[in-house]
């Protein structure tokens, strides 16, 4: 009863949530009802049981992504309204109901045959934190890598796109041209 | 699920918040005290014995003070702000274990509200949610100088995550478990188990990151004390300027418990002795965090990020790498 009751309240908080974050036009009340979404989202994964995905849940969507959105909202003056341009509402509206009934469909389908067989099932004794890690590396150790690796691009990407003198290369460069450059490294702002 | 678990649930919770937010107002009364004491003044001393009930004092200024909600302040965020410091504070807490499991009444208590699996990566996560506050405190504020506290408490907080987090993996990987319960039973031969003499790097990295984690002071820029001003809570008055005080309290008490638990055997074996070396360990951590802010003064802003990126960061992962060989061969 109470995984019920705690079922609907978290559901109904997390519509409530993203339902502002979609209709406001005040960026501070998106970013705040769109972080509060995230962590009661985590709500379902600890009732599920899943507590490892409910904290990786919380940390990497409300500790990480939404607290980068909300560097790039300091650009802009947070505490006045967002003038949006209003399109076609019909077609909004429209495609939006289209995408969430279709969602809801590919998410629903497999629940009307029955019989469905886990290729990977639980296995006995294990924690779930151990769990996660044994499909990970198994099943999914490709994706998982290929994550990495873009991670890996991202951050090479942000280096060259926020360090100094990134544009030169050393090896196509005479020694003069080097020395002229090592000249000029005492003018950093920062160390 | 029965009901004899949701009442003793509900019960643990009432009394973990009566007892903490009672101690971040004692906290406040010793902070002054002992500041008092190592720059040679005596501190609080008109309310009360001792200015004992300075503390008292404190809480009806702050309850009775008015609650003023400036113009142009996007008042819904501004005002859910502080709360959401204290709140993700105390919900932290839920996967601590303040004491060892003691019998009341022929009843077991576990002086845990909830024994979840993955105990230090929850405890650190919300920890680091509670970032939220200080950020929409100060963009909400419509006043640069707590917009500028917000960036540096949002960048403090995000670096310095990396740090706990890397430092705190050190010690995960030996001993296979997120659970604090487990780190603590990993600790309980004595002394000579403890985490601290295997990983003293992890342990002095995890300490410094608890400092930026909690805001204190070497790395207590984000209120911009050298502007005269409070940072994000510039614009706050009364209570709800208090909440950012019982939040940052509260959150310096329960890293204290996590430090000795994850490092310095926590409550032992289990028995009473054991509880009270936790207390005690608690304490040190709690009077340490003073001490550094009679002792130093706040680092700059590039120094702070510097001191993350370039020096701690490489070492926590040097020190996985290392962990991880020797744990191989």
């Amino acid at each position: 009863m109470f995984e019920a009751i705690a079922f609907y309240l978290f559901a109904f908080l997390t519509i409530a949530m993203f339902y502002i974050t979609v209709t406001t036009s005040q960026a501070l009340y998106a970013l705040s009802a769109l972080a509060a979404g995230m962590i009661f989202i985590s709500a379902f994964f600890f009732i599920l049981g899943a507590d490892f995905l409910g904290a990786a849940q919380i940390i990497v969507y409300t500790g990480a992504v939404m607290a980068l959105y909300a560097f790039g909202m300091m650009f802009f003056d947070t505490t006045r309204d967002v003038k949006e341009k209003q399109g076609n509402e019909f077609i909004v509206v429209g495609f939006a109901t289209f995408a969430a009934v279709l969602i809801v469909a590919i998410f629903a389908a497999p629940l009307v045959s029955t019989n469905m067989t886990a290729f990977y099932p639980m296995v006995e004794d294990a924690g779930n934190t151990q769990q996660v890690g044994m499909v990970l590396f198994t099943k999914y150790l490709i994706p998982f890598e290929v994550a990495a690796v873009m991670l890996l691009v991202a951050m090479v990407a942000g280096i060259v796109l926020a360090g100094k003198k990134m544009d030169k290369s050393l090896t196509l460069m005479n020694a003069e041209e080097i020395e002229l450059l090592d000249a000029s490294a005492n003018t950093k702002v920062l160390s | 699920m029965d009901t004899a678990y949701l009442i003793e649930t509900v019960i643990k919770v009432v009394i973990l918040l009566l007892v903490f937010s009672a101690l971040a107002g004692i906290g406040t009364y010793f902070e002054r005290k002992i500041l008092a004491f190592m720059q040679r003044r005596l501190g609080p001393m008109n309310v009360g014995p001792y200015g004992l009930l300075q503390v008292a004092a404190d809480g009806i200024k702050l309850f009775t003070k008015e609650d003023i909600i400036p113009a142009n302040v996007v008042a819904p965020i501004f005002k859910i702000a502080p709360v959401i410091t204290a709140a993700t504070a105390f919900m932290a807490a839920a996967a601590i274990p303040f004491l060892p499991q003691f019998t009341l009444f022929g009843y077991t208590v576990h002086p845990i509200i909830a024994d979840i699996d993955i105990g230090i990566l929850y405890v650190l996560g919300v920890m680091a949610v509670g970032l939220y506050g200080p950020l929409l405190g100060g963009m909400a504020s419509a006043n640069k100088f707590s917009l500028l506290s917000a960036a540096r408490a949002g960048a403090v907080f995000i670096s310095y995550e990396v740090v706990s987090g890397l430092s705190a993996l050190a010690p995960i990987m030996m001993v296979g478990s997120l659970s604090l319960v487990d780190f603590n039973n990993y600790q309980a031969d004595g002394i000579g188990s403890w985490i601290v003499w295997s990983q003293p790097v992890a342990f002095i990295l995890f300490w410094i990151a608890a400092f930026a984690e909690t805001g204190r002071t070497p790395f207590h820029l984000i209120a911009n004390d050298h502007e005269i001003i409070d940072g994000f809570g510039t614009e706050y008055s009364g209570m709800r300027w208090g909440l950012f005080f019982i939040g940052e309290y509260a959150n310096m008490f329960f890293i204290s418990f996590v430090i000795p638990i994850l490092f310095l055997g926590g409550f032992g074996d289990g028995s009473v002795l054991g509880a009270f070396a936790l207390l005690g360990k608690m304490s040190f951590f709690f009077f340490f965090f003073l001490w550094t802010r009679a002792a130093w003064p706040d680092v700059r802003p590039d120094q702070l990020m510097w001191l993350c990126w370039k020096v701690l960061m490489p070492i926590a992962v040097i020190n996985v790498v290392i962990t991880g060989l020797v744990m191989m061969f």
